[in-house]
């Protein structure tokens, strides 16, 4: 991967020479042509193509606001209800993720979403404690987590 | 002006997410619950007005504020930090839960760390 953006640079480069013009704007034309190449070279890389990865990354940063704005609407909700009928509760949440790097992301994803407040790791580091503001079903709760940050997550570093 | 309206928008979204914010520090019945409110309306709150003031500097005054990006990231960055730190530590010097409370997965994992 690391290989393949240092090509793309070396390419906008170039670009930027044959221009002869050495503005941002230039270099980003490079890149994106850089790209491009990359792109059509794909199947003589030995890695995949890397920008499979920005993109997927670009996902999972949309996916986490669009759960960000609906969680809080969800949390708002129960702030201003005047009788405060909910039912907090600590769950265990049971995850694939293998590297540090992978599990640090998915806590500091599940805490910035409201209701839910990643709260201890146990031992091996395979499960995160969760607290949640509003636990009615906990195999939900537990099966969102899996199916949407979890997943998107997995889809960048893999 | 359609862009002094949508500054506008940013603004009153923040002042009305970190309003609630501190309403829900208020009512919410125990520290986890509270520290929901603490930090997230309340980050949402502030990354409405750094947009908003990103937008004013970058519409009105043609400047690009870089800087007021980079507060976003750092807010999100340390929010979840705290919120964890505080939480394991309230958990780990026995703040008791609400009364409301269903169910309490760590409770039986604590017990197992205790007896190693």
């Amino acid at each position: 991967m690391q290989f393949q953006i240092l090509i793309n640079i070396v390419i906008a480069f170039i670009w930027m020479l044959l221009q002869n013009n050495f503005s941002g704007v230039t270099f980003a034309i490079g890149y994106i042509v850089g790209l491009g190449m990359l792109w059509l070279m794909r199947r003589f890389l030995r890695e995949s193509f890397y920008f499979r990865r920005v993109i997927a990354f670009v996902k999972l940063l949309g996916l986490f606001i669009y759960k960000l704005i609906l969680a809080n609407y969800d949390v708002i909700k129960i702030i201003v209800k005047p009788k405060m009928d909910i039912q907090p509760g600590i769950i265990a949440v049971p995850t694939k993720l293998k590297s540090e790097w992978e599990k640090t992301l998915l806590a500091n994803l599940i805490s910035l979403t409201p209701g839910t407040l990643t709260m201890d790791f146990s031992e091996d580091g395979q499960t995160l404690f969760i607290h949640s503001i509003h636990v009615p079903d906990k195999e939900e709760a537990i099966r969102e987590i899996h199916e949407s940050f979890e997943r998107a997550i997995l889809e960048v570093t893999e | 002006m359609i862009v002094e309206v949508i500054i506008s928008i940013f603004l009153l979204l923040g002042g009305i997410l970190s309003f609630l914010g501190s309403v829900g520090i208020l009512r919410f019945p125990d520290v986890y619950g509270r520290l929901h409110a603490a930090t997230k309306s309340a980050t949402l709150g502030v990354i409405g007005i750094v947009l908003a003031t990103f937008l004013y500097f970058l519409v009105i005054h043609d400047l690009f504020v870089g800087k007021l990006l980079l507060g976003i990231v750092f807010v999100f960055l340390t929010a979840p930090v705290g919120a964890f730190m505080i939480s394991r530590a309230a958990y780990r010097t026995g703040v008791p839960l609400s009364s409301m409370t269903q169910q309490d997965d760590l409770k039986a994992f604590m017990k197992k760390d205790a007896t190693k």
